[in-house]
């Protein structure tokens, strides 16, 4: 009896199941919407979207055109820069306003009003001020990014044990060096956690920003695609684009994970 | 009689202006001997600490040192933690070198001596783990080792042994007297514990609840000479914490 049932088992095992393979590989699961959107593609029932094997030429097309080198040296380079002043500005901002309630009171309400306001409605806005060039792009990504860094930071060093704290005090440690070797450490993990979303969303940012100016780097890049009807090369950017923001949000979660320890140790 | 290495004159303390949490505690405080401070939970016993400790400035009355007021805290007294206050980043070693860290000592220096009082709580072989690898008991060995290495006269510890399990407890108790007898120091004890108290402790402190002040104070005068783990057995021990019990039970209802 019991043979029987296991034989029966292994049997059901070894039969092919769609929905095992869609659950177990994630690749699987790519191929096959891939292979829909090549079918949809090649019946042609649809301008705006071509076959995928298309895109595929038009990505290496794209590969070799100086635009899109030039729109990817911006990307990165304003992506760098607005992500590295969000953190740089943020961590310091979160920690006075984690020790000091003053700073709290003054700063907190704008940080949250900020951090839940549909930035993109700003960015038109900041094209006369900071001009159709890097810098609007740069301030949009800060503005995407920085209010969740100084909120996490800010709750990391709230949260810090209070007997930490009198430790550092009874030891003799000045104030400073309880902020730097106590409350700062001890905070880590949250402040973490706020850098990698705030790198998630420096990345939508970065992306929204150009596509709002639609005059420069992937922004120009789309509108120019689209307004000429060059639709693979459209799609074939769009799909840099995420595996480019894929990537980076990959990274920095692998980066976390090694931190993590942190974390459990609480 | 014992010299007087602490006293406390008249302190009081008062929370956000209305809240009495001690009241007229005057307390003096036997070189090299053990002071249990005593009282149920809220009495305030562990401000008092606190205040001894100069964590928190006392609303009115001092504390003294030998005489001479001190404001603050200082390098003559070290604190033991309830919550044990270990560094969750750091290593044992680095943890128990903390206090030696803090006053500029060599990274040398402060490794050897803290080394010295891993080996002395009974740490060795575990100086490079976590404080999350280690057990409830481990840790606060670790926060005593820590609190030691600076050689302040003054051990204040806030209910150093409430966190870990009855047995574990036991053990520490027992090894904190073994200890007490190599190291020379004052301590003052917090505890709601009437057989700790009366176990470890050369004066008993007891204090009643809100506002916390000095009901009584009781010396033990239990021998400790002998074996350790005959002083449960002594009567006088016995007949101290029935003693204790009954005056305390009055604040408990």
């Amino acid at each position: 009896m019991l043979n029987s049932d296991m034989a029966k088992s292994k049997s059901s095992n070894r039969k092919f199941s769609f929905k095992r393979l869609m659950r177990t590989s994630p690749f699987w699961s790519l191929i096959f919407w891939a292979g829909i959107w090549e079918f949809i593609g090649q019946m042609g029932w649809m301008t705006l979207l071509p076959p995928l094997s298309g895109i595929w030429f038009a990505f290496a097309e794209l590969l070799e055109q100086s635009a899109f080198w030039d729109a990817f040296a911006m990307t990165a380079r304003t992506f760098g820069i607005g992500l590295g002043l969000s953190i740089l500005v943020g961590i310091p901002v979160g920690v006075l306003m984690g020790i000091s309630t003053r700073t709290d009171k003054i700063l907190s309400i704008w940080v949250n009003l900020f951090l839940s306001a549909p930035i993109t409605a700003v960015i038109p806005a900041l094209m006369p001020i900071f001009g159709i060039a890097d810098a609007t792009v740069i301030a949009t990504v800060i503005l995407f990014s920085i209010w969740v860094v100084i909120i996490d930071t800010q709750a990391g060093i709230t949260h810090v044990k209070d007997s930490l704290v009198e430790m550092g005090r009874n030891f003799g440690c000045s104030r400073w060096k309880i902020i730097i070797w106590i409350i700062i450490p001890a905070a880590m993990p949250e402040i973490i956690t706020g850098v990698r979303l705030s790198v998630v969303r420096a990345v939508k940012g970065v992306i929204v920003g150009q596509i709002v100016i639609a005059l420069i780097g992937f922004g120009g890049l789309f509108n120019t695609y689209l307004s000429y009807f060059l639709m693979e090369r459209f799609w074939a950017l769009i799909i840099v684009v995420f595996v480019m923001s894929f990537t980076i949000i990959g990274l920095v979660e692998l980066l976390e994970r090694r931190i993590a320890f942190y974390a459990r140790a609480r | 009689m014992h010299d007087i290495i602490l006293k406390t004159e008249d302190v009081g303390v008062i929370y956000d202006g209305s809240i009495v949490a001690l009241e007229n505690v005057s307390l003096n405080v036997p070189t090299g001997r053990l002071t249990a401070i005593l009282g149920p939970s809220g009495c305030g016993k562990t401000t008092l600490l606190k205040v001894i400790a100069g964590l928190i400035e006392p609303s009115t009355g001092t504390v003294k040192i030998r005489d001479k007021e001190t404001i603050g805290p200082g390098p003559d007294r070290a604190l033991v933690f309830q919550d044990f206050a270990l560094l969750p980043w750091a290593t044992v070693l680095q943890n128990v070198a903390f206090g030696l860290r803090a006053q500029g000592v060599s990274k040398r220096e402060r490794e050897k001596t803290s080394l010295h009082y891993i080996k002395e709580v009974g740490l060795s072989g575990f100086e490079d783990k976590y404080p999350h690898q280690l057990s409830g008991g481990m840790r606060q060995r670790t926060g005593l080792a820590r609190a030691l290495t600076v050689n302040s006269e003054i051990l204040l510890m806030d209910e150093p042994f409430s966190a870990v399990d009855e047995q574990m407890r036991r053990k520490l108790q027992e090894d904190l007297l073994k200890l007490l007898k190599i190291e020379n120091k004052t301590v003052i004890f917090v505890t709601h514990s009437i057989e700790e108290a009366v176990y470890l402790a050369d004066q008993v402190v007891i204090l009643s609840g809100r506002p916390g002040s000095i009901s009584e104070i009781v010396y033990p005068e239990i021998n400790r000479l002998g074996e350790i783990d005959l002083i449960r057995r002594q009567p006088r021990y016995i007949e101290l914490v029935d003693e204790i019990w009954s005056s305390l039970k009055s604040y408990v209802e």
